[in-house]
């Protein structure tokens, strides 16, 4: 018996945020960036913010990744606009999970995860 | 008959579901599939004769001895090497690659260089850097010309009295090139540097000859050649080998040991320290005696009609661009391709999702897919077991897969 195929690996909302990202985009005038490779496959992503007094007012990303990565990113700069960079960085990959609607393997973690790691990197006191 | 009517009853794997399809395996490039021999061969030693090697003074250990050795001797026959102590078990070809960088390494010198090419898996790049780090040598690159063959114009402007080490791969794991092994040593030696050839793509592809290819090393892998994992593969000329000093010590790599010295053992034991793979030696035995019945001239037939048939049905669909050489020019059992509009993991991942199996993202070889303008790309490849039917399968949902995201 062979196991049950990823259900819905691809969800609507991934489908959806691949094809029409909301926050793919540069921020010139960003006050926090980083950018690092998922080792697994190259994908690159870059997430870029800026924080206002305390406030992350605006957060982009950019780069060449998969659907899921790419989606992850999307979801990843939209929950944390208007958040402090404290809050940010406790969002996990099971709150990205969730909002994506989709269940991954562990070989296809890394991607919903690498855009969290960026924004680690970026936020890092 | 053909070739994988005659095989495909011999690998269990082969007939289980995936996502509710059938298996089509094509990612033997990455690992291929283990025969039923394999696999009973494997078992039947470990159930019945299992010891450790050489120092073992009992049935037992006699028994393993016998097996482990007479799994040197098939390697040698089967890549028609002179002699048995020309033949190193080691960990696999990554292994090989860095026993031999390491070793080389150590007698470099300031001002020395190390040419390897474009097209290089990650395994015969890093080590040449690492052997090259902190001795002023300089690790400098063949380039490709636009279809994916190494450019021996600029090679032969490359060689020179500083060349000491000139390491290439025999078939690149993503274009599927074959490179003209035996033209690049033979002006590699005039120039008076050493060879290392990795064969990682090319053991379980074409029929192997030691002396005609003209190397000075040549390294290779069990679990892509239907063996296990855990065991590969290091060929040395005897001058060669003979000239290079162990860079691992441990048991059995030596004859003699004081407290400050020791004595190193003959060939080919002195690069093999410690308790070597044995039951992974009787499955790489069995493999090459499934592979010698087929007959290896024929592997690489069949291998050839699949890559050149799924090189046309692949690079016929609409946004499916095809990379490597001409459809017409010879190439190793792989073919890359990438699909506009979706990431190599996507497609992969898709595609599994229909029970098809392919490699995605940059198969370690990030400067190659630089040159080719990519992040990564995916690829299918093919073995003994592999069917003009599953390249159509494959054709088949590629054709359709741009919908599916």
């Amino acid at each position: 018996m062979s196991p049950a195929p990823p259900a819905g690996l691809y969800s609507d909302v991934i489908r959806e945020r691949w094809r029409r990202p909301r926050f793919r985009g540069e921020l010139p005038d960003a006050t926090a960036v980083a950018e690092d490779v998922n080792p697994l496959c190259g994908d690159r992503v870059r997430m870029m913010m800026r924080v206002n007094d305390g406030l992350i007012t605006a957060a982009r990303f950019a780069g060449d990744s998969c659907a899921i990565c790419t989606a992850s990113a999307d979801v990843v700069s939209e929950s944390i606009e208007g958040k402090s960079p404290g809050e940010a960085t406790k969002l996990t990959s099971e709150d990205v999970l969730t909002i994506l609607q989709t269940d991954v393997r562990p070989t296809r973690l890394r991607c919903v995860t690498l855009p969290l790691t960026v924004l680690q990197q970026a936020l890092q006191p | 008959m053909r070739m994988d009517e005659q095989t495909r009853g011999d690998f269990p794997i082969l007939s289980r579901t995936v996502n509710g399809h059938r298996l089509v395996y094509l990612d033997s490039a990455a690992s291929s599939q283990k025969p039923r021999a394999v696999l009973e061969a494997m078992a039947q030693y470990y159930t019945m004769s299992h010891a450790n090697v050489h120092r073992s003074i009992h049935t037992l250990g006699e028994e393993a001895t016998e097996l482990y050795e007479a799994a040197r001797d098939r390697v040698q026959r089967f890549i028609g090497a002179a002699s048995r102590e020309e033949v190193v078990f080691t960990r696999g070809t990554t292994d090989g690659i860095n026993l031999v960088a390491e070793a080389l390494g150590r007698v470099l010198r300031p001002g020395d260089e190390i040419l390897i090419t474009d097209m290089e898996h990650h395994s015969n790049i890093v080590p040449w850097q690492m052997a090259a780090r902190d001795r002023r040598v300089r690790v400098r690159s063949i380039p490709l010309t636009g279809d994916g063959l190494l450019d021996l114009e600029v090679f032969e402007r490359m060689l020179s009295e500083r060349t000491k080490v000139v390491a290439f791969t025999h078939v690149s794991n993503v274009l599927g090139t074959i490179t003209p092994v035996a033209q690049l040593c033979r002006r590699a030696r005039a120039a008076g540097a050493v060879t290392v050839v990795d064969g990682a793509q090319a053991a379980p592809h074409l029929p192997l000859d030691m002396s005609a290819l003209g190397c000075d090393l040549y390294v290779f892998s069990s679990h892509k050649m239907l063996g296990p994992t855990g065991i590969g593969v290091l060929w040395g000329r005897r001058a060669v080998l003979d000239a290079l000093e162990p860079t691992r010590g441990g048991g059995e790599m030596i004859k003699e040991v004081w407290i400050d010295r020791a004595r190193w053992n003959d060939l080919p034991w002195r690069f093999e320290p410690g308790t070597p793979p044995i039951a992974e030696a009787v499955g790489l035995m069995a493999a090459v005696e499934y592979l010698e019945k087929l007959g290896m001239e024929r592997v690489a037939a069949h291998e050839a009609a699949l890559a050149r048939a799924a090189v046309e049905q692949l690079g016929a669909i609409p946004g499916v661009t095809v990379y490597g050489p001409r459809a017409d020019v010879a190439r190793g059992a792989v073919v890359a391709f990438t699909v506009e509009g979706l990431h190599p993991h996507d497609v992969a991942a898709l595609l599994d999702q229909q029970g098809i199996a392919v490699r995605a993202g940059h198969h370690c070889a990030q400067p190659l897919m630089r040159w080719c303008g990519v992040v990564g790309t995916a690829r299918a490849s093919f073995s003994v077991y592999s069917s003009s039917e599953e390249v159509a399968v494959l054709a088949h949902a590629l054709a359709a897969l741009r919908t599916r995201l």
